[in-house]
């Protein structure tokens, strides 16, 4: 699936990377804990579902090479968090859905879990 | 090859920034992309934890033919008892610390996870040194 797909399905808005939008997407974690997130080994193609919204996420990103994030329950973005984003080519959504909505739909969208 | 980098602890805004510098230097010398992860996400880690616990910090990076060398070295309240520490959920980070997404005492386990060696030296009252080496083969 899409970036660009995704970013229908749950009516996201861009916030930066929208030249990338066509790249695809092989699976999904989810979590606020960034801890969590660098656990992950492969991430290949992998989005990254999170309701925290600050400076350490963007940087979390950074750190396990991951280049798609969709930030959930329109929390806010700050001109510094997406300026760092764009400095690692990052592609950032933001939706207004919560954390739940957001990957129900793009579980039962065909989406699996990266584990 | 050697540099030093300053952490001041509790700057939240700029936690990482030498993580991410380190992260431009090794792939530019053509490190490979899994041990550069390996290696940024053990010093993130390390770095964060500085931030979040300590007063102040230096992160010693020795780069050498073969392999980096990594020295972060803190003054602060030092760690009691390391081996609990390193025990995942084991924690005492702040609630600011967990708002950031850290403090789930997964901090130390993830280092030891992605480091090839990892030697810990702590005293109470002064501060704690965490030293680690990634191989590049």
């Amino acid at each position: 699936m899409t970036l660009e797909e995704i970013k229908n399905l749950v009516q996201g808005e861009i916030i930066c990377g929208e030249e990338y939008l066509n790249q695809q997407i092989d699976c999904v974690f989810a979590s606020d804990l960034m801890s969590d997130v660098l656990t992950l080994k492969d991430v290949n193609n992998l989005l990254l579902l999170t309701g925290l919204s600050n400076l350490q996420s963007i940087r979390t990103c950074e750190m396990s090479d991951i280049n798609y994030l969709l930030i959930v329950r329109g929390k806010e973005v700050t001109e510094e968090m997406k300026e760092l984003a764009e400095d690692n080519d990052m592609v950032v959504i933001r939706t207004d859905y919560s954390m739940y909505k957001t990957s129900g739909i793009l579980y039962s969208a065909g989406l699996p879990a990266v584990y | 090859m050697n540099f030093v980098y300053h952490v001041e602890g509790g700057d939240f805004t700029n936690a990482g920034s030498t993580s991410s510098q380190v992260k431009r230097m090794l792939k530019k010398i053509g490190v490979s992309p899994e041990i550069v992860k390996r290696t940024v996400v053990a010093l993130y880690e390390a770095e964060v934890n500085i931030v979040a616990h300590a007063y102040r910090g230096d992160i010693s990076v020795d780069l050498e033919e073969d392999h980096v060398k990594i020295v972060l070295a803190d003054e602060g309240p030092g760690i009691p008892d390391i081996d609990k520490a390193m025990q995942k959920g084991y924690s005492t980070a702040s609630q600011k610390v967990r708002e950031m997404g850290f403090g789930a005492g997964m901090g130390l386990p993830n280092i030891k996870n992605n480091s090839d060696s990892l030697n810990i030296t702590s005293e109470v009252g002064k501060g704690t040194t965490i030293e680690f080496i990634n191989y590049f083969q």
